[in-house]
C-alpha cells in the first residue's frame, strides 16, 4: 500500500470515528431509540394478539389452501420491515442532513476542511460512519422483529439474511442521497427533500400495486421507473419477496401483497444496479463538494 | 526561502458581486502582516482562498511555494476562521488531539500542553467546549491553528471575542510567533492591535489593495495643537517647525498661549483617510 493510500485510510478512520462520536451524542439518537423500543413493544403485543386470534378461527374451508401461521407471520414481518426501513430512514436523514452545508453554516466544517485531508476523504468518511450506524440499526431492529414474530407465533421465514441485506442496502441508498443533498441544501431543506423522496418511493410502490391489480401497464411502468430511480423502494420490495418466495398456493398469493407496495422480485441486476447508482451519487456529491466555497 | 503567501492578480466573484478584484499580496517568511479593510472589503475571502476554503475565480496563490489548497500547502498552514465552532461534547484536549491527527503532527501530549499554556487554557484542558466561554473557545481556536508548527498562520478576527487581558495574551503570542519565524496574516478590525504587532499592513477596500506598508510609514502626522485661553486649537496641516510662527500669529491676535504639542497620527486616522479617499 502506498504512503498516500495509508494516509487516506488513516484519515478515513479518524474522521469516521469523529463523525460517529458526534452522532452518538445527538439527541436524535435517543429519540430514535425510544421510538424503536416503543415500536418493538407494540409489535410484540400486536403479534401475540394476531397469532392468538388467528388460531381461534379454526381450519380454513375445504379446498382453500391457507396456512394461517405463515400468512399472519409474513404479513406482520412485512409490516415490521417497512417500519424498520422508515425508522432507518429517519436515522439516516438525521445523522447526515447537515454533514456539509449545515456544518459549514455552523462553522464546524471549516476547521476540518483546511487540514491536509481531501474533501473526498471527508465525504467518504461521513458516508461510512453514517452507513455503518444505519446498517447496524436496521439489522438489529429487523433481527428483533424476526425474533418477536418467531417467539409469539412460531413463524420463521425463509431467506432471513436476505431481508437484512435488502434493508441495509436500502438505508445505504438513503444515506447516500442525504449526503448528496447536504452538499447542495441547508439542513432543513435537505431533511424535507429526503423525506419527500422517501415518500415518493413509497407512493411509487403503491402505484405499482394498483397498476398490477387493475392490469394497467402504464401504472406499472411508472412504478418501475420510480423504483429504479429511487432503488431503496425496489430493495425493500425485493427483500419482502425473498422472505416469502417459497410460500405456495393461496397463502403465497396473499402474502405477496405486502404493506405499502407489494413484494416484487427485482431480478439479478438489482444489486449491481444499486452499486452503480451509489457510485454515480458519490461522484456527483464529490464533484459538488470539491467545488463548493465554504 | 519562498514567500509564506503570494497572491497575484487574485479575483473572486460571487455571481454579479465582486469580492476581490485583482489583489496582489505578499507575506514574507516570518513576517507578520495585518490585513485591514471595511466590512465587505474582501479580507475574509482572501484568507479563505489562501487556506483552500474558497476557489478563486482567477489569479494565482502560492503558500510556502505550493499552490494554495494543495495538500502540501494545507499541511503547513494554520487557520482560525472568523466564525467557527468545535463540537460541544469534546474537551479542549480532544479538539487539539483530533487536529493533531489530521495535521499529522507528531507533537503528542507535550505539544497540546504547550499550546494550551500559550493561550492560557492549561486548567481547562479537560473542560468540554460547551462549558467554555466565547473567549475561551476563541483562544482554543488559536491553539488549534498553531498545531504542527505551521509556516503560515491565517487568523481571521482572532481577538473579536476576547477581553483586554485575552487580547494582550494573543499579542504576546503573535510576537512569539514572529520570533520563531512563523509568518502570520492577521485579519482584524482592531487597528490598535495591528499597529502594535504587525511588521506591515495591507489595506483592502472594494476588493482592491488601496495601501500597504509599515504602520509607521502609513501613519501621517496629526498636526499641531496649541492650548489657548479659549481652549485648544488644532492646526491639522502644521508640523513641529511651524509652532513658533503659529504661536507668534496667535499672540499677535491677542491670544494667551498655555502650551503647544505636535499631535502624533494613528493608524486609525490613516486608515480612515485612506478608506474615505478610496470611495468614488
Amino acid at each position: 500500500m502506498s504512503a498516500r493510500r495509508a494516509d487516506r485510510a488513516r484519515d478515513l478512520r479518524i474522521i469516521a470515528g469523529y463523525a460517529l462520536r458526534e452522532t452518538v451524542r445527538r439527541r436524535v439518537l435517543v429519540v430514535v431509540g425510544i421510538l424503536t423500543l416503543a415500536f418493538l413493544a407494540l409489535y410484540a403485543y400486536g403479534s401475540a394478539q394476531a397469532f392468538d386470534e388467528v388460531s381461534r378461527f379454526g381450519a380454513a374451508p375445504a379446498g382453500v389452501d391457507i396456512q394461517e401461521e405463515v400468512l399472519t407471520g409474513s404479513t406482520l414481518l412485512g409490516l415490521a420491515m417497512f417500519v424498520t426501513l422508515f425508522l432507518g430512514t429517519v436515522l439516516a436523514v438525521f445523522v447526515t442532513l447537515n454533514a456539509v452545508r449545515g456544518d459549514a453554516e455552523r462553522g464546524l466544517l471549516q476547521p476540518l476542511v483546511v487540514r491536509p485531508v481531501g474533501r473526498s476523504t471527508l465525504l467518504l468518511a461521513r458516508f461510512l460512519a453514517a452507513g455503518a450506524l444505519c446498517v447496524a440499526y436496521v439489522c438489529a431492529v429487523y433481527a428483533a422483529a424476526v425474533a418477536l414474530t418467531g417467539a409469539t407465533g412460531g413463524y420463521w421465514p425463509d431467506n432471513l439474511a436476505f431481508g437484512a441485506v435488502a434493508l441495509s442496502a436500502a438505508v445505504i441508498v438513503v444515506v447516500a442521497l442525504a449526503l448528496l443533498g447536504t452538499t447542495l441544501l441547508s439542513s432543513t431543506a435537505n431533511g424535507i427533500a429526503i423525506f419527500m423522496i422517501f415518500g415518493a418511493g413509497l407512493a411509487a410502490g403503491l402505484i405499482g400495486q394498483i397498476g398490477s391489480a387493475l392490469d394497467s401497464s402504464s401504472l406499472e411502468r411508472i412504478s418501475s421507473i420510480a423504483s429504479w430511480a429511487l432503488p431503496f423502494e425496489a430493495l425493500y420490495q425485493d427483500g419482502l419477496h425473498a422472505l416469502t418466495e417459497n410460500v405456495r398456493g393461496a397463502t403465497g398469493v396473499i402474502v405477496q401483497l405486502g404493506p405499502f407496495g407489494g413484494a416484487q422480485d427485482a431480478g439479478p441486476l438489482l444489486y449491481p444496479y444499486v452499486l452503480a447508482y451509489l457510485v454515480v451519487v458519490a461522484v456527483v456529491a464529490n464533484a459538488i463538494f470539491r467545488r463548493a466555497d465554504l | 526561502m519562498p514567500d509564506a503567501l503570494l497572491a497575484t492578480a487574485l479575483r473572486k466573484t460571487y455571481r454579479a458581486a465582486v469580492a476581490l478584484d485583482g489583489v496582489d499580496l505578499r507575506v514574507g517568511a516570518g513576517e507578520l502582516v495585518g490585513l485591514l479593510g471595511p466590512n465587505g472589503a474582501g479580507k475574509s475571502t482572501l484568507t479563505k482562498i489562501a487556506c483552500g476554503l474558497v476557489r478563486p475565480t482567477s489569479g494565482h496563490v502560492e503558500v510556502l511555494g505550493h499552490p494554495c489548497a494543495s495538500l502540501p500547502a494545507r499541511a503547513r498552514t494554520g487557520y482560525l476562521a472568523e466564525l467557527f465552532r468545535f463540537p460541544g461534547w469534546a474537551t479542549a484536549d480532544e479538539v487539539l488531539l483530533l487536529h493533531q491527527r489530521l495535521a499529522r503532527s507528531s507533537g503528542g501530549a507535550a505539544e497540546r500542553a504547550r499550546l494550551l499554556g500559550l493561550v492560557e487554557l492549561t486548567t481547562a484542558a479537560e473542560r468540554r467546549v460547551e462549558a467554555m466561554s466565547k473567549g475561551m473557545q476563541q483562544r482554543l481556536g488559536i491553539a488549534q491553528a498553531l498545531i504542527g508548527d505551521p509556516g503560515l498562520v491565517l487568523l481571521d478576527e482572532p481577538t473579536s471575542a476576547l477581553d483586554p487581558a485575552g487580547r494582550r495574551t494573543v499579542r504576546q503570542l503573535l510576537e512569539g510567533l514572529r520570533e520563531r519565524g512563523t509568518a502570520v496574516l492577521l485579519n482584524s478590525h482592531l487597528l490598535s492591535e495591528v499597529e502594535l504587532v504587525c511588521d506591515r499592513v495591507v489595506i483592502v477596500d472594494g476588493g482592491r489593495t488601496i495601501a500597504e506598508g509599515a504602520p509607521a510609514d502609513l501613519v501621517t502626522a496629526g498636526g499641531v495643537e496649541i492650548e489657548t485661553a479659549g481652549g485648544p486649537r488644532r492646526f491639522a496641516q502644521a508640523g513641529r517647525e511651524d509652532i513658533p510662527e503659529l504661536i507668534a500669529g496667535l499672540v499677535e491676535e491677542g491670544e494667551r498661549i498655555y502650551g503647544a504639542r505636535v499631535v502624533a497620527g494613528s493608524l486609525e486616522d490613516a486608515y480612515l483617510d485612506l478608506v474615505r479617499g478610496a470611495k468614488p
